[in-house]
């Protein structure tokens, strides 16, 4: 029978899997969002399954919580994409030092 | 499972009998395992082939196919509207805007991928300790015995899933609501700020100026005299 247990092993090797993208693709963003999309889609599998199996709605009403913000970040995060690759002509990002922080 | 509307928890895993609706005889007790380990199967794959193809393309295709296969693991627990929202949202908008941006950018992906293989056996050391912390922690990890006055909103086997959502989202987390109205709000004003640009050279059509052009100041009535031409 699939319990919790499952659910959240499913969960972690896809965050995992979502941090083993960001460390790959160092130089490319746009990967590099894709895997933190990865990285807040298992964070919303283990709060629904958390949701479903404790027998609570509010871990489902958190998991839309989670999608807004991951949509925001999403189409912030290609903004800067885009102006980014206006002024530089390339989206190389592993030694980005325009504001010389 | 014969006890649907038991509102006592389960000894083992205080979880309420009733939520076991779905598990009614061990044929769906099959097939409810065959769906889990299919979606997970290629929720696990695709995620693996996002972060490693070769094209950003292929990327999206791959995150797509795992969103799909995301929402039909929600499916599975009865969480029908976080499946469908993520249908909708992810597939709809969001995997729509990477592939915009992807095609819309001139990019050269080779050169970004330099540095692939030798970030590989660092990167592969921190997942494997990170997935072994985790499946560690997932393994010696047990409920505690919460009681059904613990819940925030316990989930109602004869409410629909949609109705129960909204219950708890417009009573008692509406502030929270609004904010993450706000939040879309803020995000999209930046979006537009960010990439909006003035560009030179173009010559827009100025709606208040042809507004407040006056017949008098467009036209003169001359009479010249003949031979002499007119002073323009």
């Amino acid at each position: 029978m699939i319990g919790l247990g499952h659910y959240l092993v499913v969960g972690a090797i896809l965050f995992v899997m979502g941090v083993l993208g960001i460390f790959l693709n160092r130089k490319n963003i746009i990967i590099i969002l894709m895997a933190i999309e990865l990285i807040l889609l298992a964070v919303n599998i283990n709060l629904v399954a958390f949701s479903a199996f404790l027998g609570d709605i509010v871990g489902q009403v958190f998991a839309m919580f989670v999608l807004t913000v991951a949509a925001g970040e999403a189409a912030i995060g290609l903004a800067i994409l885009v102006i980014y690759f206006r002024g530089r002509g390339t989206i190389a990002v592993d030694d980005v030092n325009r504001m010389k922080g | 499972m014969g006890a649907r509307n038991c509102r006592e928890p389960c000894r083992r895993c205080a979880l309420p009998l009733s939520r076991s609706r779905f598990l009614q005889g061990s044929q769906d007790n099959v097939i409810q395992a065959f769906a889990f380990y299919l979606f997970a199967t290629i929720v696990i794959a695709s995620g693996a082939l996002t972060i490693v193809s070769r094209n950003p393309v292929h990327s999206v295709l791959w995150l797509i196919l795992a969103f799909f296969n995301a929402a039909g693991l929600m499916l599975l627990i009865g969480a029908e509207f976080i499946a469908m929202l993520l249908v909708i949202v992810y597939v709809g908008a969001v995997a729509v805007l990477f592939l915009f941006v992807v095609m819309m950018l001139d990019i050269d992906f080779a050169e970004l991928r330099a540095g692939f293989t030798r970030y590989l056996p660092f990167g592969l050391l921190i997942a494997v300790v990170l997935l072994c912390e985790m499946i560690f922690a997932v393994g010696v990890w047990n409920f505690a015995d919460i009681g059904p006055d613990a819940r925030m909103g316990t989930i109602d086997p004869d409410v629909p899933n949609i109705e129960a959502i909204g219950r708890a989202l417009y009573d008692r987390y509406l502030l929270v609501f609004e904010g993450a109205g706000i939040v879309l709000l803020v995000a999209m004003v930046g979006a537009i700020v960010l990439t909006h640009r003035e560009r030179g050279g173009v010559r827009p059509q100025n709606i208040g100026k042809q507004i407040k052009r006056r017949p008098e100041d467009a036209t003169r009535n001359t009479q010249p005299e003949v031979g002499k031409g007119v002073e323009l």
